[in-house]
């Protein structure tokens, strides 16, 4: 190809100072010219158009109005917002709602999608079939009518919030959403999120303890079972030692809605049900793929040893099946990021949602649309980073 | 310079337009040119709302705004029916005029300063007077938009009704969730189906969603409080101030049409009239349409093929519930005005 | 495992009763917590079919009024929707009386597909079969000659839509997506990093926001007075975004082949070009068949998002459909209907692209 010739341009050293067109490195760069020259003139032509095109209808452009009063309100936020506040705290909050929504998506679709591929494999006949339906069915169907049949359930199937639905007692389901109730703001709180830290800290230097101790002295210790305990009991204690506070923020049927407690909005909830279902169809593939990608001699050799079924995928066949789901798996996280801008569709507001509202107020579709782009780039990029170091992190080591 | 120039041109035009022997050659706008060689007219309307923009199954479109379109090409054509419309939604309708998909927007828009300004539109008139309210279900006896405290509100995203239903809370120090949604008939959905307490947009579209969406009109109720000035109107591009004049002067037209008593019926046996107003309106004397680049029987093509603004809104507006009221002519105490046609 | 288990059923079903037993004792009921999770699963599954069946089927009305459907509100799905929609769903608001022809464009669509399928034709047959069916659908959609009346493309919409969105944005990104791959390839440098950054860029960002791009800012980027219509614009955002993806395909396909063939075309004195055209892609094109495949799956239920921006394609038509205010509420039995359509096309797709793929194979290992 183009590059392996010009690698090997030595051969025409008698006339290289000749520059011809059959001279491989001269055409190498005779034809980047080439393209970067239409490229350049086509970005130049298309670049040009629209600064006459600002020009002459008198838009305003630039970035000033990220520092102007939003006036608009927004249903969900994470953090304190109201219309009082500026576009740019207003497209914040559709970033922290963006990555909300995915990031319960991720852990969510990889639970379901990990049960369905190993579900997918399992040696009874009827699970294996439901599974596959399953599959089948959640991939073959666009993700969009499946946000808008979850999004019709939620609002047409349930009830007003006068009749709401009181599922279990304080949880109230109502085409207002799902609210349940949480426990009231209390100082303690902050203390067992540090105490929650602490825990993961200490699981980590437990584990390597432990692998230390097992290679050396081969008696192994419950890692698993002394981090659950460590992640738990360590909030746990600290909740104790600040007197136990158990007073609760319940939801109450106030004037028009419920208030207190949290909210599920039926936007959020079809969003999530919907990102979650389709992209476990995908990850179940995954999942399965990988595990099939392991040799059967493995599981051979596994068995031979004496491992039952547990440590055996514990210890032999996820490890090196991982390795093979990692790099899909992370196009598939990425999916479900980019997927949850379908998000203003049913009216969540997310990042697309709010930015799509304030190109709307401002005209100002340029900004907008780079804000969006630049946003979701960033997210993919980190994720890819991340992934890609997990990656190499779990690749084959040949020793 | 160039606005200098341009300044100039125009007190030349002005000065040579009081002269009628010289009104013919008055300067082209570039949109008519285009208009003209093209063939019909390109005009961006709303699609979703009956009474204002709304295709029947036919594919015919009928409305308020649909008129408005309906009457410019009959002013350039002589013939009502060059029209192709664009069904847009709030989003992408300043895009589609600055680009120049359509030539002219009439998709029940308020006139606002910022609009006017930054976003390169101008505004040639007010063809509907409205403001904006709530619609709730009569079961939750509710009697003022006061009494909406906690509730949820269904509402369209990037609007001036979302801005005006946040400062009205704001104002009256009230809480309110919005739920919003950029489609006209989910909001609607989403408001019938109880995800949300009140809906609000125009009154006008409160009382045509009302007529038209509900199974039953009457359990739902407007609330009386108005809580916005909306007057929506036609806009075409900044720069082309001559194809501005006229979209402006085809709605006066209308206007002063009803006021002097011309309708589609009668229009006809009054090309006779002796009332001197009548004869410029009808183009019988004073060349008003040259001066405007247009036919001088524009306003009679308009008259007869559309109507006068009273025809238009009894067609599309009363049945929908809503009074003249303020869209009413000023001598009948309306603000509806037209400046005169001499 | 799929297939094992139907030839186990075979097998069984051949043999007797007592085989019969076995086999559903070595399935489903192997030990205690089989059991159960069998136990578990088939009450879910009955419970599942039995709903289905009592609102789907028995208490369903199938043909009807909106009032009666209403009265069955919550008890029964109402399929009396289609009778009354089907034209709108499929058509959506293309003149009443010339529907045919997007009846008969949809149906050239299918007829493509089929013959595409089929390995008998690929060889110089099949483009000129593209061109010229193609070339019909555009005759019939638009008229304007042959006395078939004009319509313009604001009326299109519907299935044929859909289908044209994903049919044109396939088969005109892959051109694009060749030289993309190409030149991702490369060994120029400035090449190669513009390939990378298109290609990355695209695939970085949601779909969505390459259709807002050319809902909303196309426009800016033209001089004044050419303005392209929304679908044109909508189309093109499509085949940008497919490009970058199918880019990822074809590349695949090259770094697949092994480097003797590069070798061999280098040694034979093929130029660039040769080589690519003769020995390259057809190989490296052959190999990445299914995976194009599952590209055009994901592209034609992602064609779907054009209703975001205003397109009437089928889901926004039976979304309009069910706007109407004596239909609303029935979402849920529109989207069923318009899934068993998506379902349809990319169900057989997969399929067809899993054979494919088992093929190749074969004769990969021959």
């Amino acid at each position: 190809m183009a590059g392996q010739s010009a690698g090997s341009g030595g051969r025409n050293d008698d006339n290289a100072m000749r520059f011809s067109l059959s001279d491989p490195t001269f055409r190498a760069i005779f034809w980047q010219v080439v393209v970067v020259g239409i490229v350049g003139f086509c970005g130049w032509w298309l670049i040009s158009n629209t600064l006459t095109n600002l020009a002459t209808r008198g838009f305003t452009t630039g970035w000033a109005f990220l520092s102007r009063e939003a006036g608009f309100a927004i249903g969900e936020t994470m953090i304190e917002y109201g219309p009082q506040d500026t576009y740019g705290r207003a497209v914040l909050v559709g970033i922290l709602n963006t990555l909300r929504v995915a990031v319960i998506g991720i852990v969510l679709a990889t639970i379901l999608g990990t049960l369905i591929g190993i579900g997918r494999l399992s040696k009874n006949v009827l699970v294996a079939g439901v599974c596959s339906t399953y599959v089948e069915f959640i991939r073959n169907l666009p993700l969009l009518v499946q946000l808008f049949f979850w999004w019709a359930m939620f609002q047409d199937s349930l009830p007003g919030p006068r009749q709401a639905i009181e599922a279990l007692p304080g949880v109230f389901l109502s085409n207002r959403g799902v609210k349940i109730p949480v426990p009231a703001d209390h100082w303690i709180h902050a203390w067992m999120g540090v105490a929650f830290l602490a825990a993961i800290v200490a699981s980590y230097f437990m584990a390597r303890w432990a692998r230390v101790r097992q290679a050396a002295t081969g008696e192994q210790f419950p890692v698993l079972l002394a981090t659950i305990g460590l992640l738990a009991g360590g909030p746990l204690v600290v909740w104790l030692i600040g007197g136990a506070p158990v007073t609760m923020d319940w939801p109450v049927l106030r004037g028009f809605n419920f208030q207190g407690g949290l909210t599920m909005t039926p936007e959020f909830a079809a969003l999530l049900v919907g990102l979650v279902t389709y992209t476990a169809g995908f990850i179940a593939e995954i999942v399965r793929a990988g595990i099939l990608a392991v040799p059967n001699g493995q599981t051979e050799a596994a068995s031979a040893l004496g491992l039952r079924r547990g440590p055996m995928l514990q210890l032999v066949i996820l490890p090196q099946a991982l390795r093979v789901i990692i790099p899909p798996m992370t196009s598939q996280f990425l999916n479900l990021t980019k997927n949850s801008s379908l998000a203003v569709a049913i009216g969540y507001p997310d990042l697309v949602s709010i930015v799509n509202t304030t190109l709307n107020q401002t005209g100002q579709a340029i900004e907008g649309i780079a804000m969006i782009m630049a946003a979701y780039l960033t997210v993919s990029l980190s994720i890819s980073v991340l992934m890609n170091w997990y990656n190499k992190r779990i690749a084959f080591k040949e020793r | 310079m160039k606005t200098k120039a341009l300044l100039f041109a125009s007190a030349f035009v002005a000065v040579a337009a009081s002269l009628p022997a010289m009104a013919q050659q008055t300067a082209t706008s570039p949109t008519l040119d285009a208009i003209k060689a093209r063939g019909f007219l390109q005009c961006g309307a709303n699609g979703n709302v009956a009474g204002f923009g709304l295709p029947n199954a036919q594919g015919v479109w009928a409305g308020l705004d649909v008129d408005v379109c309906r009457a410019v090409a009959a002013a350039i054509f002589g013939d009502a029916t060059k029209v192709r419309y664009t069904a847009l939604t709030a989003q992408q309708r300043f895009t589609a005029l600055q680009s120049g998909e359509v030539d002219l927007l009439v998709r029940n828009t308020t006139w606002t300063l910022s609009r006017d300004t930054s976003l390169g539109l101008e505004f040639t008139g007010v063809n509907f007077y409205d403001g904006q309210g709530f619609m709730v279900k009569k079961s939750l006896n509710v009697k003022s938009a006061k009494e909406l405290n906690g509730a949820t509100i269904c509402v369209q995203p990037g609007t001036t009704t979302e801005l005006n239903l946040a400062d009205y809370f704001r104002a009256n120090n009230i809480r309110f969730t919005p739920v919003v949604i950029e489609r006209e008939e989910e909001n609607v959905a989403a408001y019938l189906a109880g995800r949300c307490d009140a809906y609000t947009t125009d009154i006008s579209g409160l009382a045509s969603v009302r007529a038209s969406r509900t199974p039953v009109p009457a359990d739902h109720v407007i609330l009386p409080e108005v809580i916005s000035k909306e007057p929506l109107g036609p806009s075409v591009r900044h720069g082309d101030a001559r194809w501005g004049d006229i979209v402006r002067w085809v709605h006066y037209a209308m206007l002063e049409a009803e006021e002097s008593g011309i309708t589609s019926a009668n229009v006809d046996s009054l090309m006779t009239s002796t009332n001197p107003n009548t004869q410029r309106v009808l183009g019988v004397t004073g060349g008003m349409g040259a001066m405007l680049g247009l036919d001088n029987k524009w306003a009679y093509n308009i008259i007869k093929q559309v109507g006068n603004y009273a025809e238009s809104f009894e067609r599309n507006i009363t049945p929908l519930g809503i009074e003249r009221g303020v869209n009413n002519l000023w001598t009948k105490g309306g603000l509806m005005y037209s400046p005169p046609i001499r | 495992m799929a297939n094992a288990n139907a030839a186990a059923m075979d097998a069984a079903g051949g043999i007797g009763e007592s085989k019969l037993m076995a086999w559903v004792r070595a399935n489903l009921f192997s030990s205690w917590a089989n059991t159960a999770l069998t136990l578990v699963v088939f009450y879910v599954v009955a419970k599942a079919v039995f709903f289905f069946g009592s609102w789907g089927i028995f208490n369903a009305v199938w043909i009807g009024t909106s009032a009666e459907c209403r009265a069955a509100k919550g008890v029964g799905a109402c399929w009396a929707l289609f009778p009354e929609k089907w034209r709108f769903i499929l058509f959506a608001t293309y003149p009443f009386d010339e529907q045919w022809r997007p009846a008969l464009s949809s149906a050239i669509f299918i007829g493509l597909y089929f013959f595409s399928a089929m390995r008998a034709n690929w060889n110089l047959r099949l483009p000129i079969a593209w061109i010229a069916g193609l070339g019909t659908i555009s005759v019939l959609m638009w008229g304007g000659v042959l006395g078939l009346s004009f319509v313009p493309q604001e009326r299109w919409g519907g299935l044929v839509l859909t289908l044209i969105l994903s049919t044109f944005g396939l088969a005109l990104a892959f051109p694009l997506a060749i030289l993309l791959a190409l030149g991702r390839r490369s060994h120029m440098p400035v090449i190669k990093s513009m390939c990378v950054v298109y290609i990355e860029l695209i695939r970085g960002v949601p779909l969505i926001s390459l259709l807002f791009m050319a809902s909303v800012m196309f426009p800016l980027f033209l001089p004044e007075g050419v303005s392209i219509d929304k679908l044109l614009r909508a189309q093109i955002a499509i085949i940008m975004f497919a490009g970058a993806y199918l880019a990822e395909v074809v590349r695949g396909g090259l770094q697949a082949l092994p480097k003797g063939q590069y070798e061999a075309a280098d040694a034979l004195g093929l130029s660039y070009w040769q080589a690519t055209m003769m020995i390259v892609l057809p190989q490296a094109l052959r190999l990445v068949i299914p995976p194009m495949v599952n590209t055009f799956i994901g592209l034609f239920k992602d064609t779907s998002l054009v209703l975001i921006i205003g397109l009437l394609d089928i889901l926004n038509a039976a979304k309009v459909a069910v706007a109407d205010p004596q239909w609303r509420g029935f979402g849920p039995e529109a989207y069923f209907g318009v899934s068993l359509i998506y379902f349809v096309f990319c169900f057989a797709m997969s399929k067809y692209s899993q054979r494919i793929e088992v093929e190749l194979n074969r004769n990969k290992h021959r």
